[in-house]
């Protein structure tokens, strides 16, 4: 080996020497991202294996001592304090990121394609002003919010969760949807158009699976955003039959001796169908990369 | 009788419209303007009914100068506008530059490249309050995972984070940049397939690799898309409010609160909902300006996402 190396030429040799130092680079680089991104996922683990519920048990420890699967198992059946109605939350949560995900790909996508696809002249303006919605963040919004859907009269009503979820994820999914659209030959449309498809028909059979990965994408945001919420369910939602799970994390806090093995368990149950979607549609985010790729 | 300055100022804008216009636009007659106001229709009734009429009702709500007066006046806000400033700067400046970085790392081929991708992804999908909830009692305890670790390794005894006003706000942002990253390397990364591999080769040539062709090539390319992201990114950082209530909790005493969590204490605490909305309200000199950079950013049509 050290003959064949010793009998390249410099530049070549210096040249393979760097391509080594890289691969290692990047191996190491790899590795802290890995830990980077896992330590507080490890620290859900080690709370929701821990034997005994309370608050101090599992402080301390590097490793799951004794771990057991008695949180997981409380969750299940609905045993540990704060989590007797747990699966009807989850039912709720899951109720309230669903609809947003479908209503914010029908909504945005309709109107992605009279923007884009119908040559509407002020389509333009119609994009840029649904992105005035940011003018305020969406956190600012949820008192004025409440008020609001009192006067609707959807005070503690599910959809009122789901409405503002959908609009504040609609502007960056019409962003998102009007890039990608670009992407597409508007001579797809017109052929169809010759051959007498109406408008509708070309959205359904055209437009809708040209698009696929781009709506995969605003699928999996509207989905997260309304996962990630904290705020709205929190303020929007107050009996006990449309509590969701993560509207009711902070009453935890205020317990000095709160299941927190449970509570972690149940972190993680509800973190699956997010991760799942993720895990069920990846190839297709991976796919609108290549998209991307054929522009250039 | 026109200046030349007129002129000049004119003709740019003259020549970015005519090119700007579909190819063969034509008005929309019949059936299909039907079907055109039929599809805009509904997120035309949800941006009126639960965009508009919320911002207005929020300015409406905030409207008395005597609540800001009430505003400054409070020490605790004062506090929380130094941290606004402190988490908006670092945890989108930090974020976007490392997310830009690393999406370069992410181009590169092998399947354990797609492995570590798929695992670094996963903050992003994971549930924001329940991660950020674990990032608390990673931190605090006696010791928490972190100095746990730290006494391991180093023999050093960690500090208690959430005690000290710089480390809890520290905390918070490296916590908001965990989360946040994997989002805009997904975007960066989508921005940099698309950048032609002409460019790549032809940098080569004249002699470009490695960080030099980061700069000549990625840099001026991505230009753009970065500035655009890091606009949309400070709007969504200012409204943050999962990472500073849950990581923090505002700890200690509060002292790392942000506007958005305080508006929350005001509102929900001591029951005063006007002034909570104002405190949150005071951050519209900032994003007005960013929103309408944003809007013309992405009117000029030479960003696109």
């Amino acid at each position: 080996m050290s003959f064949a190396l010793a009998s390249l030429p410099p530049v070549r040799r210096r040249y393979r020497r760097r391509r080594v130092l890289t691969e290692i680079g990047a191996a190491i680089l790899g590795l802290v991202l890995l830990i980077w991104s896992l330590v507080p996922v490890y620290q859900m683990f080690l709370i929701a294996l821990d034997p005994e519920e309370g608050e101090i048990e599992f402080t301390g420890n590097m490793w799951p001592h004794g771990a057991s699967l008695d949180g997981f198992h409380d969750v299940v059946t609905q045993e540990a304090r704060y989590l007797e109605d747990f699966w009807r939350q989850f039912g709720n949560s899951l109720e309230i990121g669903l609809l947003t995900m479908l209503l914010t790909v029908l909504i945005t996508s309709l109107a992605s394609f009279a923007i884009g696809r119908m040559r509407l002249g002020s389509g333009r303006l119609l994009a840029n002003a649904a992105l005035l919605t940011y003018a305020l963040p969406a956190s600012f919004l949820v008192i004025p919010f409440y008020k609001i859907m009192y006067g609707y009269g959807l005070s503690d009503n599910p959809w009122a969760v789901v409405a503002a979820q959908v609009t504040f994820a609609s502007p960056f999914a019409i962003l998102i949807l009007q890039h990608y659209g670009r992407l597409l030959p508007l001579e797809i449309d017109d052929s169809a158009r010759i051959d007498g498809a109406s408008a509708l028909q070309v959205y359904l059979r055209i437009y809708l699976p040209l698009m696929a990965p781009a709506l995969t994408i605003v699928a999996i945001y509207a989905l997260l955003l309304a996962w990630n919420d904290y705020l709205y369910q929190f303020v929007l939602l107050t009996s006990d039959r449309h509590l969701t799970v993560s509207g009711t994390q902070s009453d935890l806090f205020a317990d000095i001796d709160a299941p927190w093995n449970a509570m972690m368990a149940a972190a993680i149950l509800y973190a699956l169908p997010p991760v799942a979607l993720f895990c069920a549609l990846y190839r297709y985010v991976a796919r609108g990369l290549v998209l991307g790729e054929v522009k250039g | 009788m026109t200046s030349i300055g007129e002129v000049l100022a004119a003709a740019p804008r003259a020549s970015l419209k005519g090119p700007r216009r579909p190819p063969g636009y034509r008005h929309l007659r019949g059936s299909d303007f039907t079907w055109t106001v039929a599809f805009i229709l509904p997120y035309a009734a949800v941006f009126l009914a639960f965009a508009v009429y919320p911002i207005g009702y929020a300015l409406w709500m905030a409207r008395d100068p005597a609540l800001y007066a009430a505003l400054v006046a409070d020490p605790r806000y004062l506090t929380s506008l130094v941290n606004t400033l402190l988490f908006v700067a670092f945890g989108v400046n930090v974020k976007m530059f490392l997310a830009l970085v690393l999406s370069g790392f992410f181009l590169r081929r092998g399947w354990w490249i797609k492995a570590i991708l798929f695992v670094y992804m996963l903050p992003w999908v994971l549930a924001s309050v329940q991660a950020f909830i674990a990032f608390h009692w990673m931190l605090i305890g006696d010791p928490g995972l972190v100095d746990g670790v730290l006494s391991a390794l180093t023999g050093i005894e960690g500090p208690v984070w959430f005690n000290h006003r710089w480390l809890a706000i520290a905390c918070n942002i490296i916590a908001y940049i965990w989360k946040w990253m994997p989002f805009w390397t997904l975007i960066f990364l989508a921005g940099r397939t698309a950048i032609p591999r002409v460019f790549y080769d032809a940098a080569e040539i004249d002699g470009a690799t490695g960080p030099r062709r980061f700069i000549h090539v990625t840099v001026p390319m991505l230009a753009n898309l970065y500035l655009l992201c890091t606009l949309l990114s400070v709007i969504w950082t200012l409204g943050d409010f999962n990472t500073v209530y849950f990581v923090s909790a505002g700890g200690p005493s509060s002292a790392s609160d942000v506007l958005t969590t305080l508006g929350f204490h005001y509102t929900f605490e001591t029951a005063n909902p006007a002034l909570g909305v104002a405190a949150m309200m005071s951050a519209l000199p900032v994003l007005v300006p960013v929103v309408i950079l944003l809007l013309r950013k992405l009117d000029s049509g030479e960003v696109q996402l």
